[in-house]
């Protein structure tokens, strides 16, 4: 039997079961597929706190969804056209997310009458005709799996275990993906284990032939390669660009990086990550708590490394008042939120940007921090370089502000090559700065460079450069404690100057507008790239007409900001949170900036935003 | 050259430290701020101490680093012509520890107080004495939080009168070094500001020990808490109620040496007359018995409110792997089993393709 073969430009597949049924894994490796065999790809993982919520309940479900094209895209879809539903929860928790006529495989073999009533199914909704406007395949996976691995001397529950590789493996046959990274990878997985790896190539190959045999299946598809720009590429998630990010940081520095570190996710994997790079210099403490984690980033940056701290909204809670510390002894030192849903534990694996105004304003005092921000996870990379860079030249504390979404969602990264990326070097103090009238020379740890405002940065083993720094107001230049009110003005003022001057050190604010008429600019920062980049392109298919900018220094901001929004009738803000950046437009530069918030834990859906872009277009 | 000037031969904690090329005096380690203590104030003797005990370490000045939190005490790093860090309230080990573990040529020093390091702080303060990274500890122990002007701190006597606690404190307090101990400090030792010798000594031991150590200084706030300490300092009753702790020694005092510690009921310490007991009962002071258990009964001895029967000197000092060292020895390990880190091929990873 040959079966039909379609083409399709893009498809959004969304793997759901258990937080047991390893929905992550088979995610990740049909996104490994994926980018190997050449589309362009974006992910969203989307998982449980808790390790392992109750089984076969609606709060345990995870799922992993996956965009791929044969075109450059901008996010991990809207919506499924394909869902995977392990069992009733899965199908339960996100059925309502799939557009009518979308494709659903579910496990049979989980749809029990005690799994059903569990999730509130009365009847069966394989049965009952409730999805009769979707494309049902209705497969006995677990059955199936176990049968193909019958021959295998496992035990029952392990062969079920491989029941997501069967999955995997019909998927991988559905789509024309390529399997041997597939097989490789379960063969190095399962290394010391290999009647458990062998079991897994089994069941992986018994449901790619199933889907080759099955009539249940008359058509499969293929998604030609993506003309992306040409280079070298590799799948990247955010955390991990963030991470080779730091290593490369200090590489381009030439220091030693040293993260002080707590646990807390989804910041967790970036301790993980550099832990393993130690080969680069890169020290990693995981300290008592958070405070003690920028404390001991803060220590060695004294000591002449780059310190580093990465953490969550709570954690940088715990560490503001270090952050004050740093801006008061003008070290540079990096600030890594991975923001999550707050206030308070909030929700731990869910994205948010609403730690703006905590990491802008979050001190005791005038403290000036710049802030920087990703815009996709392999932008997460260029960010952290760009944080260092501005933190070793100001001597300042910086903040980066990642998210859940960039930090677990991945998408194809054009490699940059290494001699493309900047200089961060910058030179230790070694000689006294001050000549006195009677002609002795002292060191001034205050002293600042006339054009950056920074000052020397002197570290412990450099002789006759012995000095004191500390939290208390020190005097302009000399640097010992001062009391004095006017140098106090002075200092809050010069400290914030400093800061404010890194605008001439940064890209100018670029807009896209294509016709160059549009009277409606949409501006966003981090995360909400993705989306707002797919909606303008929406908006603009239909002949409307809509400019976008993305910020990506928050503090300060780009020289042409102000330019650049009174350049437009309308402004919209779409932020996942309740209007922080528009706040700070709307503080300063008196522009009448509209705020689109959601707060859902999820990034914006792109036609969501579309509707909101035309409605404004539509209004002006 | 002498070996205080050339620093090496009793300080293996100092081993990787660049030393000193010429012979150092008091005033090198002098810096040029005014001190700005009450007059009277126990900090100035210790400050003295430790400008004259620093030379004897023979380290080049600029490898020497103070760290401190907030408080009277933690002002110490301004008045020392070093490196110095006068930090935020509690979190000088958290600093000092960043410092040290990504610098081994430098000699870490922290100051703090006993609200700086046991109030806010305990949770560093615990936690570098368990990893044992080369830091030296100096707790101002004044009973009292002098900078915020006379509340009662962790280490006052329950029942304490002071501004915030009209009625009395209701706290019962920590005993710095049972606390250390119960940490697993690799070295706790106790000094008193007014005896320079003596804290000269303990000094001495701390430097020379490697890993955390924790000294605890009875430090005289003339203005909050005059007199805490004056027991142990009034030429009539001194002798009768210090407890001089030397290693290897039988643990005897009083101004004759007739009083020993031995072994009481329930294992707990006790004091009794030699001439009762005899010589054999008295005990043998062992500071470096890896078992912490005498070494905490030490710390459990006398009253601290009374200060009856209280020792002083190094309680405990054992070998235990020092933090740091341990980091740099995986660091190491790392780079000869990966190489030396290439970061083209790190950022490329193994799953590549390519696009022309
Ligand atoms: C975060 C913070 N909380 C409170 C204070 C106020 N404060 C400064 S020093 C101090 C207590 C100091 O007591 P101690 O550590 O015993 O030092 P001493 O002054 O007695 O030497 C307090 C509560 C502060 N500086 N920072
Ligand atoms: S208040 Fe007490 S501890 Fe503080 S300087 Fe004065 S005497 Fe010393
Ligand atoms: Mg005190």
């Amino acid at each position: 039997m040959t079966k039909q073969v379609k083409q399709l430009d893009r498809v959004v597949i969304r793997f759901a079961g258990d937080s047991g049924d390893g929905m992550q894994l088979t995610g990740d490796r049909f996104t490994s597929e994926t980018a190997t065999f050449g589309n362009d790809l974006s992910t969203l993982p989307n998982f449980p706190a808790e390790i392992r919520a109750p089984a076969g309940t609606l709060p345990g479900v995870s799922s992993f969804q996956l965009h791929f094209a044969d075109h450059d895209i901008l996010t991990p879809g809207d919506a499924p056209t394909v869902l995977v539903a392990m069992n009733p929860a899965a199908l339960k928790a996100n059925i309502r997310d799939l557009p009518r006529g979308a494709e659903i495989i579910v496990n049979t073999d989980e749809f029990s009458k005690r799994a059903m009533a569990k999730v509130g199914y009365p009847t069966s909704p394989l049965e009952d005709g409730s999805l009769d406007a979707y494309n049902v395949h209705a497969i006995p996976l677990t059955t199936l799996t176990v049968g193909a691995l019958a021959e295998f001397e496992i035990s029952k529950k392990d062969a079920e275990r491989a029941k997501n590789m069967f999955a995997l493996g019909l998927l991988s046959w559905l789509y024309h993906r390529p399997t041997e990274a597939t097989v490789d990878f379960l063969r190095r997985k399962f290394a010391k284990l290999p009647v458990i790896a062998e079991a897994n190539v089994a069941a992986f190959k018994a449901g790619w032939n199933f889907g080759e045999t099955t009539d249940d299946f008359a058509v499969s598809y293929e998604v030609a390669p993506a003309k992306l720009p040409s280079g070298t590429y590799r799948n990247i998630t955010g955390n991990l660009a963030l991470s080779y990010g730091l290593v490369a940081a200090g590489q381009l520095a030439d220091l030693p990086v040293y993260l002080g570190s707590y646990p807390i996710t989804p910041a967790s994997d970036i301790l993980h990550e550099l832990a393993k790079h130690k080969n680069f210099g890169v020290r990693t403490f995981q300290a008592e708590d958070e405070i003690a984690g920028i404390g001991a980033a803060l220590g060695a940056s004294f000591g002449g490394a780059l310190g580093v701290t990465t953490t969550s909204g709570p954690g940088v809670a715990l560490k503001s008042e270090t952050i004050g510390l740093a801006v008061s002894l003008e070290l540079p030192l990096l600030i890594v939120d991975v923001q999550r849903g707050g206030p308070s534990t909030g929700l731990p694996t869910k994205t948010e940007q609403s730690d703006l105004l905590q990491a802008m304003f979050g001190r005791n005092g005038e403290a000036p921090v710049p802030i920087v921000a990703p815009q996709t996870p392999s932008d997460c990379f260029a960010a952290a370089v760009e944080a260092a860079r501005i933190a070793l030249k100001y001597r300042t504390p910086v903040f980066l502000l990642s998210d859940g979404y960039l930090a677990n969602g991945s998408e194809p990264w054009r490699l940059p090559e290494t001699s493309e990326l900047p200089d961060l070097r910058v030179a230790f103090a070694t000689e006294p700065n001050q000549e006195n009238a009677d002609g002795t020379k002292e060191f001034w740890p205050y002293k600042r460079d006339p054009e950056t405002l920074a000052r020397p940065w002197a570290v412990p083993g450099t002789p006759g450069l012995e000095h004191r720094i500390g939290g208390i107001e020190k005097a302009d230049g000399i640097g010992s404690i001062s009391y004095d009110p006017a140098n106090h003005d002075l200092m809050v003022r010069t400290r914030q100057a400093k800061v404010d001057g890194i605008a001439k050190d940064i890209d100018p604010l670029w807009v896209d507008d294509a016709t160059g008429d549009a009277k409606v600019l949409v501006i966003g920062w981090g995360s909400t790239y993705g989306p707002i980049a797919a909606a303008v392109r929406r908006v603009r298919a239909a002949g409307g007409k809509v400019a976008q900018a993305h910020l990506r220094h928050l503090n300060p901001f780009p020289a042409n900001t102000a330019e650049v929004l009174r350049s437009y009738d309308k402004v919209i803000v779409p932020e996942m949170n309740l209007g922080q950046l528009a706040l700070l437009l709307r503080g300063r530069f008196l522009v009448d900036a509209m705020s689109y918030n959601q707060v859902r834990g999820l990034p914006f859906k792109s036609e969501e935003l579309a509707h909101v872009i035309r409605e404004v277009i539509e209004s002006v | 050259m002498s070996e205080s000037a050339n620093g090496a031969g009793g300080f293996p904690s100092l081993a990787l430290i660049p030393k000193a090329d010429a012979k150092q005096s008091m005033k090198d380690f002098k810096s040029d701020q005014e001190v700005r203590w009450c007059p009277g104030c126990g900090d100035y003797a210790i400050l003295a101490a430790v400008q004259g005990f620093l030379p004897e370490l023979g380290l080049r000045k600029e490898n020497v680093v103070w760290i401190s939190g907030i408080g009277c005490s933690s002002r110490f790093p301004y008045y020392l012509n070093t490196y110095g860090m006068h930090s935020i309230h509690g979190r000088a080990p958290a600093i000092a520890t960043g410092l040290a573990t990504s610098r081994e040529d430098l000699s870490v020093w922290v100051v703090t107080g006993d609200g700086d390091a046991l109030s806010i702080g305990g949770n560093h303060l615990i936690h570098a004495l368990r990893r044992n990274v080369n830091l030296k500890i100096l707790l101002f122990n004044n009973r009292i939080y002098g900078l915020t002007k006379g509340q009662y701190s962790p280490t006052s006597e329950t029942g304490k009168i002071t501004k915030s606690t009209p009625m009395g404190s209701l706290d019962h307090p920590f005993n710095p070094l049972s606390v250390a101990i119960g940490a697993e400090a690799s070295f706790v030792a106790r000094s008193i500001d007014s005896d320079r010798k003596h804290l000269t000594s303990v000094l001495r031991a701390a430097a020379a020990h490697e890993g955390t150590a924790l000294v605890e200084i009875y430090q005289n706030c003339n203005i909050f808490n005059d007199g805490a300490f004056e027991q142990l300092k009034d030429p009539a009753q001194r002798d009768d109620v210090t407890i001089r702790l030397e290693h290897g020694q039988p643990i005897r005092f009083g101004a004759e040496g007739q009083y020993g510690v031995i072994r009481g009921a329930h294992g707990a310490l006790d004091v009794a007359e030699v001439a009762k007991v005899g010589e054999d009962a008295v005990l043998v002071h062992d500071a470096h018995a890896d078992n912490p258990e005498l070494a905490f009964a030490l710390t459990r001895l006398g009253d601290l409110t009374s200060n009856t029967h209280t020792p002083i000197g190094v309680f405990r000092d054992i070998a235990r792997p020092v933090y740091d060292r341990l980091m740099s020895a995986q660091m190491a390990e790392a780079a000869t089993k990966q190489g030396p880190g290439d970061l083209a091929s790190l950022i490329r990873g193994n799953d590549t393709w390519s696009i022309d």
